[in-house]
């Protein structure tokens, strides 16, 4: 099966660098998948979980904030962070959800916009954590 | 002749100074690897960031993007960048008077100043003048991307509600291990990248083959706070490296400078003990000579 390149690079360093069968990520305007030869394509990326296959394997990346670039058949992520489902720590995640409910109720009582932002996109990070290792883990 | 047993302790003390100096010189020349890896792990993400910021810009009206409008300055504002720690020379006291003599040249046109520091040493200094809006204090040692994003959500978030019409960084530079020096950079409004030579052409060549998600407009609108805590987090590498730098050079000036000083207390020391011992002979003999007489 021909195969696409992917890149997922973080400012901490890259984490991905392998030639996969198949991408899905969540795009812009929803979950968008990419096979090999795909058209020029730019999207920004949503806190979410990527998936890549790659001989029949199945791999689980939390991604959070950024965009991704299909050119060549290649694509390159650029996201602020990336972590393979199985690497993530649950107790972690759901003591952050935790958090950032408490916060969220707490902005929404106060109607302070910024501090609601804030605490939903934290929520977002958590819940895509907790999605990811569970989807990693079901596996 | 100053006492023998002073001259002991000085020397004593100023070599336990040197022990330390050294072993300062020795764990800053460590965190500086780190920092350098650090950076070096940064570079890929930066320079694709860049890049696909430049191959957009060809795309859009930079005009209504709130983070790139231009207005007339009235109040500024200046993130000064230093470190948490001290001991580094004089690094430190250049970033914080290139900031100052900045608020000054904007004063005296009239406008408003306000500073963001990052870096205890920052805040120390720029407090007593009433002018800190907010500060972020202990995170120079360990810090990450999302220390950076919130640094750059707190500026924007001012910027986008007219607190302030321009913002500028005020950092040390990492030119090498031996030099680092003061810059002061534009970080607000962002000016549309003007792509390399080679890179335009690129762009042109693809930019009509690629289809967006969504417009360029509003993926620009997305990108440009990312692409604001690039530039902090870049800035905050930069100055992580550039202090350990800063201090390995400093401890290493002060590992010379007790040596030298070791090494004139150690020829007084001896000049102490011959006269002592000289005077201890000429006693002896003088008694030898009356015993005799």
């Amino acid at each position: 099966m021909a195969q696409i390149h992917l890149e997922v690079v973080t400012p901490s360093g890259p984490v991905v660098s392998d030639d996969v069968d198949i991408v899905t990520a969540p795009g812009y305007a929803g979950e968008f998948g990419v096979l090999a030869n795909h058209a020029m394509f730019l999207s920004t990326i949503k806190t979410g979980t990527l998936t890549f296959k790659k001989d029949k394997q199945t791999r689980y990346l939390m991604v959070s904030g950024g965009f991704s670039e299909v050119s060549n058949n290649k694509i390159t992520f650029l996201v602020e962070s990336a972590e393979y489902g199985q690497d993530i720590d649950v107790d972690r995640a759901m003591r952050a959800k935790e958090r950032a409910e408490k916060r969220l109720a707490q902005a929404i009582q106060k109607t302070e916009q910024i501090n609601r932002t804030r605490a939903e996109a934290a929520l977002q990070r958590a819940l895509a954590r907790l999605k990811t290792a569970e989807q990693a883990r079901r596996q | 002749m100053p006492a023998l047993k002073d001259v002991k302790n000085k020397i004593q003390g100023v070599k336990k100074t040197a022990q330390i100096t050294k072993a300062m010189n020795m764990v800053a020349s460590a965190k500086l690897r780190g920092a350098q890896e650090k950076m070096e792990r940064f570079r890929p993400y930066s320079q694709k960031f860049a890049a696909a910021m430049s191959n957009l810009s060809g795309n859009i009206e930079s005009g209504n993007l709130p983070l790139m409008e231009i207005r007339a300055v009235q109040s500024a504002e200046i993130v000064v960048v230093t470190s948490d720690r001290g001991l580094c020379g004089s690094f430190n006291a250049n970033i914080i008077s290139t900031a100052e003599k900045l608020m000054r040249q904007y004063e005296a046109e009239g406008k408003k100043v306000s500073f963001v520091c990052i870096g205890k040493k920052a805040h120390r200094y720029f407090r007593k003048t009433g002018k800190v809006r907010s500060s972020y204090s202990d995170i120079m040692g360990t810090f990450q991307m999302f220390n950076a994003r919130e640094i750059a959500m707190d500026v924007a978030e001012n910027f986008m509600v007219g607190g302030s019409d321009e913002v500028r960084i005020v950092y040390g530079k990492f030119y090498s291990v031996a030099i680092q020096r003061p810059e002061v950079e534009d970080l607000l409004p962002i000016k549309p990248l003007s792509p390399a030579e080679g890179a335009v052409k690129e762009a042109a060549k693809v930019s009509g083959a690629y289809t967006y998600e969504p417009e360029p407009g509003e993926i620009m609108e997305v990108l440009l706070p990312l692409y604001l805590n690039v530039q902090v987090y870049h800035v905050m590498l930069e100055v992580g490296a550039s202090e350990h730098a800063a201090r390995m050079t400093a401890m290493d000036n002060a590992t010379n400078a007790c040596k030298d000083i070791i090494h004139d207390l150690t020829q007084l020391y001896n000049k102490a003990r011959q006269s002592a011992i000289t005077s201890e002979l000429m006693d002896i003999v003088g008694g030898a000579e009356a015993l005799k007489g």
